[in-house]
């Protein structure tokens, strides 16, 4: 219940602010990004360094997002808000459902039994302006972290994780090369969350954070719509769970500031007893 | 031997011969006149930049922007206005405002059915001119 007061107000409070100011969303279309699966702004699997919603420099944005992952053997929901102040601070919150569906059952959880997580997310653009600075090869850098607390701590326990809860630190460059139509994003993450952190973090393979790798190449059809392939790197801490990476290829479609739209094709490789996880990523955003 | 063949070739391609094909993309110079008339319209249309305008010498203003698109396309024309510190010096033009003017001209251009890899690289080379234009 908490969590849901911080996510509502997190949204409702900048929608005051939005009533009241004198001009919100003054970034492009697109370039507010939409939310990744950990509540970031960015791409569908990886954060940007673009901070999320449409305010500039002088204004304050937000938006909040649903988002449905439905694989081969599982479910994933997760929703949340998140507040861009400045263009300079990025503060989220997002709220992840894994529901384990028949899994469960196997698993001796029982059929569709549902692990939470929560995670409280905060980015700070160090330097650059990934859209305006076209005369230069240098990238907007962020960098952030994701507090994330998983709130099933006895089974993730079970399964052989150290932990429920764990912080992730990633550090982002990410351009568009609009001569060139193209989006690049890069972002170097060390975490030891398993899965996300839905299966808790650090294992019996590997208890230490490790680095990851993650990265977005998106191209820019028109003013309202991209495509892309995203792919990040995992690590792999639990003996009985192995753990891959993943990718996706998406199409994302904004056709105002207030709405966009992303589709996804991901594939998750293995998630605890089940090989090649697939399937179909929908998300839906609204801010300003 | 071929890297330093291939160098030259490379360089002097950037060099000597001018890329008219997004001037072309364009519809040159007439097409280009039909972008900024669009684009005034929209920046007269928009209540973050109308204040901006209203008041200017919007002919004087079309006129310059025409040269100067036509400049950064790479077409042959050559820009007379003032350079772009001078002429918003003192307007106040948040980076809220510059946006506004990108999307202005996004439309102008869309409504002229210019291609996007084309409006991309005008876009890219007006952009960093928000250094001198953003002074707020
Ligand atoms: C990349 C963006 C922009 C370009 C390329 C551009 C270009 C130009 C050009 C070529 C002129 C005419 C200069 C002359 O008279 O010699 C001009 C004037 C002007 N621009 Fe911009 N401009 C840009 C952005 C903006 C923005 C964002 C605003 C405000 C919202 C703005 C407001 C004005 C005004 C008010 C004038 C008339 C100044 C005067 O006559 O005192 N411009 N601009």
């Amino acid at each position: 219940m908490k969590n849901l007061r911080i996510l509502s107000c997190l949204f409702f409070c900048a929608t005051v602010w939005h009533a009241n100011a004198v001009e919100t969303s003054g970034k492009l279309l697109l370039t507010g990004g939409v939310t990744q699966i950990e509540g970031a702004g960015g791409g569908g699997l990886t954060p940007w360094a673009f901070i999320g919603g449409y305010g500039t420099r002088d204004q304050v944005g937000a938006s909040a997002y649903y988002t449905n992952v439905v694989i081969s053997d599982y479910h994933l929901e997760s929703t949340g808000a998140l507040i861009g102040v400045y263009d300079r601070v990025e503060f989220s919150f997002a709220r992840l459902t894994f529901d384990t569906q028949k899994i469960g059952a196997l698993l001796g959880l029982g059929e569709d039994y549902k692990i939470k997580q929560y995670v409280y997310g905060l980015k700070v653009k160090i330097f650059g302006d990934g859209v305006l600075d076209q005369s230069s090869w240098v990238p907007q850098v962020a960098i952030g972290a994701q507090y994330k607390k998983n709130q099933e701590g006895d089974v993730v326990r079970s399964v052989g994780a150290d932990d429920d809860a764990g912080i992730d630190y990633y550090v982002s460059a990410t351009k568009i090369f609009l001569a060139q139509s193209l989006l690049v994003n890069t972002t170097l993450r060390r975490t030891k969350a398993n899965q996300l952190g839905i299966l808790g973090f650090g294992g019996d393979q590997e208890a230490s954070h490790t680095f990851q790798f993650e990265g977005s190449l998106g191209y820019l059809l028109n003013r309202q719509l991209a495509v892309g392939v995203e792919h990040r790197l995992k690590p792999d801490n639990l003996k009985v769970a192995e753990e891959k990476d993943w990718s996706d290829i998406f199409i994302a479609w904004a056709p105002t500031k207030n709405l966009s739209l992303t589709a996804a094709y991901t594939v998750l490789g293995n998630i605890v007893l089940r090989d090649d996880q697939s399937g179909f990523y929908t998300s839906l955003q609204l801010g300003f | 031997m071929l890297f330093p063949t291939l160098f030259v070739l490379l360089l002097s391609g950037q060099t000597f011969a001018a890329d008219l094909s997004a001037f072309k993309a364009f519809g040159e110079k007439a097409g280009l006149v039909k972008v900024v008339d669009d684009l005034m319209i929209n920046l007269l249309a928009d209540k973050r930049t109308k204040p901006f305008f209203e008041k200017a010498d919007q002919v004087r203003i079309k006129e310059k922007l025409v040269e100067q698109f036509c400049v950064e396309l790479e077409g042959p024309c050559t820009y007379t206005g003032q350079t772009m510190k001078r002429s918003h010096k003192g307007h106040d033009i948040n980076t809220a405002h510059f946006y506004a003017l990108v999307e202005a001209l996004q439309l102008a251009m869309a409504k002229n059915e210019i291609p996007e890899r084309a409006q991309n690289k005008l876009l890219a080379k007006l952009a960093p001119m928000h250094k001198d234009i953003v002074n707020k």
